[in-house]
């Protein structure tokens, strides 16, 4: 649990110049002292023109915000995790059904948040985990569907990325779903807004640097949903995408909308080998 | 009475006599500072925890007194020495008029 501490210490006597908020490059994330995570690893096959090495959001933080991830006593993100929990056995709908009826504990889906997003047979398109949710909410509970990104959903999400974690991203890029990966890699590389910036311009081209006062991560979405000191809640992958386009200043999609489900499966499988983390820290 | 409030605590299950125990607390809160206006402009009510204290066999080890500036879901972590095997408990008093409690025992090998 210490590796941090050390580790600050030689990083700290590196530092040089521009690299000023990575304080901690070379350590080493492990949950409540038993879940390692992989925050560092060679770029899957399909990213190696453009990096050798996909690095987790996590790596980029401060001391502070990296160790608050270290405990779920200290990760303010769990508090919504453990509301979740209680949603999990609640029935709901008129079938009077919870999730724990089908899929009984928790814990029984890890490695579900992994593949996701990913194409679903019946429905005939990509589905992210916020979908495959509502799906099962709106056929087999009969209840309604949760907002995209809203706080039940999110909720959700985090309790099934948190029984995740430590399992590597494995996003599929081909078969009936890479029509849609395609297209996310298209938005992903198409510059937008008056400043004229693709998701790449940052976080292919520029991570590592800083934008005024703000440290440029690899923008992996390993770590969603994520809980963020700036707002004290978690935030979806598709309400973070809304916030980077925004900032491009450019008309940006809605969350839940085709652009942003296709981003967010190109963004995922750019992270294809990281551990889950969520519900993460950021800042 | 405010909505979702959960306490939590972390105390360490055992500790040797003489020993400086770290215990870590939070409880969700939506801690409304009082400070903001709802859309028709209305000042929307202060709502907070106003006080939290932790007891050690019945002797006060904190009592802390919060403001409207206090964040969302405080968290508060302090030291504390344990001579013999004993409960802490832990109490948070609303502005609503509600108590919450929680107690956690330590053993002392």
């Amino acid at each position: 649990m210490k590796t941090y501490g050390i580790a600050a210490i030689l990083a700290a006597s590196t530092m040089i110049g521009a690299n000023i908020a990575t304080a901690d490059e070379s350590a080493e994330l492990i949950v409540n002292g038993e879940i390692e995570i992989v925050t560092r690893t060679a770029a899957p096959a399909h990213l190696s023109d453009a990096l050798d090495e996909v690095i987790s959001g996590w790596v980029f933080r401060s001391d502070q915000t990296q160790e608050m991830q270290g405990d779920d006593f200290d990760n303010p993100g769990m508090i919504w995790v453990e509301a979740a929990e209680e949603a999990w056995s609640t029935p709901e709908g008129e079938k009077g059904k919870s999730c724990a009826d089908c899929h009984g504990d928790a814990e029984s889906m890890a490695g579900v948040k992994a593949t996701f997003p990913k194409w679903n047979d019946g429905a005939e398109k990509v589905y992210t985990l916020q979908m495959q949710m509502n799906d099962c909410r709106e056929n087999r509970m009969g209840a309604e569907a949760w907002g995209y990104d809203k706080s039940p959903a999110i909720n959700m999400e985090a309790l099934l990325s948190s029984v995740s974690r430590g399992m590597p991203v494995n996003v599929a890029i081909d078969g009936p779903g890479q029509a849609t990966w395609e297209k996310g890699k298209e938005l992903y590389y198409t510059r937008t807004g008056q400043l004229d910036l693709s998701c790449a311009s940052c976080h292919e081209e520029n991570y590592g640097n800083m934008i005024r006062a703000d440290h440029l991560s690899q923008g992996q979405i390993n770590g969603f949903p994520t809980y963020r000191l700036k707002n004290a809640k978690l935030n979806g992958v598709h309400s973070r995408f809304k916030g980077c386009v925004r900032d491009t200043r450019a008309q940006t999609y809605k969350p839940g909308s085709d652009e942003f489900i296709a981003l967010e499966m190109y963004v995922a499988s750019r992270g294809n080998g990281l551990s889950i983390e969520g519900p993460s820290v950021r800042n | 009475m405010a909505k979702g409030v959960k306490p939590r605590v972390k105390v360490p299950k055992s500790a040797s006599a003489g020993d400086v125990v770290t215990l870590k607390t939070l409880i969700s809160h939506k801690m409304e500072s009082g400070q903001r206006k709802d859309k028709d402009g209305n000042v929307i009510p202060r709502s907070i925890i106003h006080r939290f204290t932790c007891e050690f066999n019945g002797a006060m080890v904190v009592d802390v007194t919060m403001e409207s500036a206090i964040s969302t879901n405080p968290y508060f972590e302090f030291d504390a020495k344990v001579d013999a095997a004993g409960d802490f408990k832990f109490t948070w008093y609303d502005d609503d008029g509600s108590v919450y409690d929680t107690t956690k025992s330590i053993k002392v090998a």
